[in-house]
């Protein structure tokens, strides 16, 4: 297996409703993504790119064949990934796979979503559509819901008053709008307090306002390329070093497991085997975010913190720039936005930015390694860890 | 290979009062909803077996913010059952006003009825589903 660099990204600015179509929105972020890479789209072997929910913001399926005509990549082979919010974070591991196995040599990955632009009743329907849609939908089961049951069953499970886990969750959502201020390409460039976050509107119990995400419309691109490819390229490539992809069954299925999620397990181990390093080697994280509680349940399965304490880290720091580990110093889905077909290309490339020492005020000075752990509806998982390859 | 007992099947049954699973001759262990294959093994020699509609609640939220076509329905409560025969099952609790819903709903026992999804521009159809009261 070859090795397989990114050396190249794009990402728009994650906003409310624009008035711009998705093939434009991931077009420019492509664009972007090649221009960085000095290639031209004629380079391009093939276009793997994440989408949702076109067909239902904009009545637009098969984006990936007029995306690849828009950007002057003529008949390449182009195809759609859905995993939901992980579809294009599993459009880039296939991009690395095909390029490692020496198919390719340069494939452009990412993903766009316009799921702002649906508004909250048509999104909220339309995320639902990405759980069980004959055993568990018809209870009216919403996204927050999810992450609200699974929130209530971890205070149960570890024994941490409801009140004290609640305030737990309001400093990762402080967190992610502090390093959101950072960010000029995030949805959200505004700080918020513990108690406005404790103040907010009921979404799903336990989970207000501002311990859920925003819906977003937005676009990432990164370019993959094989190692010879990439040294001609760059002298600071980015490598893939580890790559991990896990699926699990409906939320009732995963019963007793809950609230973790085997598949995130599954799926980082996977990732961190083929990397040959550890969670204690990771020097920064981007984790799926969807809702506060996420993180929590996120950062403990990806080995970073033992379970039921990731909340008493956030409290203390540690995952602040110049903690133990520095966790989604983007502002994270919470505050940069979540375009769910995005966000995967949109961890990636704020992983990239950070091991090339490119991320300004947010920058984790000297971060050699880094992960993302994306996740689409109720447990469709992909763990991507790079490393410097300078 | 078929279906021992389908979403249609398993449906059917609920409106009659019947809560069905199959239980795997290879581990003994009881799937529901039902699947393809065994859930704890993924064994397919299954027996479709009534089982006994008591549980108790696991985890529950109460929905404020509905989907499309369903803001009429809320605030309503979503709950996660662990059936006495060990599945788990989703559906909605009815017993209890949702604005006095708390953390001490997890552990009470609930028997299990139904009531119809009719559906909508994206279902197909009606879908019957579980609805949870205090036992």
């Amino acid at each position: 297996m070859r090795k397989v660099a990114v050396v190249g990204t794009g990402h728009t600015p994650f906003t409310f409703a624009t008035e711009k179509t998705s093939i434009e929105l991931f077009s420019e972020a492509a664009m972007d993504a090649m221009n960085e890479a000095n290639l031209k789209p004629k380079d391009i072997q093939a276009l793997y790119l994440g989408n949702c929910l076109g067909d239902f913001s904009e009545g637009q399926a098969m984006l990936q064949s007029y995306a690849a005509n828009d950007i002057g990549a003529f008949h390449i082979p182009a195809t759609r990934f859905e995993g939901a919010c992980a579809s294009s974070a599993l459009a880039i591991r296939d991009a690395f796979i095909w390029v490692a196995s020496g198919y390719y040599d340069v494939v452009l990955a990412g993903g766009v979503e316009r799921a702002a632009s649906m508004g909250t009743p048509l999104a909220t329907r339309t995320f639902s559509m990405f759980t069980d849609s004959h055993y568990e939908y018809p209870a009216g089961l919403t996204f927050p819901a999810i992450f609200a049951m699974l929130a209530h069953l971890y205070a149960k499970r570890y024994g941490i008053a409801l009140e004290k886990l609640k305030e737990q969750m309001a400093l990762v959502s402080v967190q992610s709008h502090y390093y959101g201020m950072s960010n000029p390409k995030a949805q959200f460039r505004k700080e918020i307090t513990v108690e406005d976050v404790l103040n907010g509107f009921m979404v799903s119990s336990p989970l207000q306002l501002l311990d859920c995400c925003p819906f977003s419309d937005g676009a990432a691109a990164v370019v993959l390329v094989s190692e010879e490819k990439a040294k001609q390229i760059t002298d600071k490539p980015v490598y893939i070093t580890g790559i991990g992809q896990a699926s699990s069954g409906k939320l009732s299925a995963q019963k007793d497991y809950l609230p973790r999620i085997r598949a995130r397990e599954e799926s980082a181990r996977e990732a961190y085997d083929m990397a040959g390093i550890g969670p204690s080697d990771i020097d920064v994280c981007e984790l799926h975010d969807c809702f506060s509680i996420a993180s929590l349940i996120a950062a403990e399965s990806l080995g970073l913190f033992e379970y039921g304490k990731a909340g008493a880290a956030w409290e203390k720091g540690e995952t602040k720039i110049g903690g133990r580990i520095p966790i989604n110093v983007s502002g994270g889905l919470k505050a940069k936005g979540h375009p769910i077909g995005a966000t995967g290309a949109s961890q990636v490339t704020e992983i990239y930015h950070q091991l090339r020492g490119e991320c300004g005020e947010r920058q984790v000075e000297g971060a050699k390694s880094g992960l993302t752990d994306t996740l689409g509806g109720d447990g469709v998982l992909c763990t991507l860890i790079m490393q410097r390859g300078w | 290979m078929e279906y021992k007992l389908t979403f249609k099947d398993y449906a059917n049954a609920l409106t009659k009062g019947k809560l069905l699973g199959l239980k795997c001759k290879g581990c003994g262990n009881i799937t529901t909803p039902p699947k393809m294959t065994c859930q704890e093994c993924g064994g397919t020699d299954l027996d479709i077996v009534e089982l006994s509609k008591r549980g108790k609640i696991v985890t529950f939220t109460v929905v404020n913010v509905a989907p499309e076509g369903r803001q009429n329905e809320a605030p309503y409560i979503i709950a996660l059952v662990k059936l006495d025969e060990g599945p788990w099952i989703m559906g909605n609790l009815i017993d209890i006003d949702p604005a006095r819903a708390s953390m001490d709903l997890i552990d009470k026992e609930v028997t299990i009825g139904f009531r119809v999804f009719p559906g909508d521009q994206f279902s197909p159809g009606d879908q019957a589903r579980p609805v949870f009261s205090f036992a």
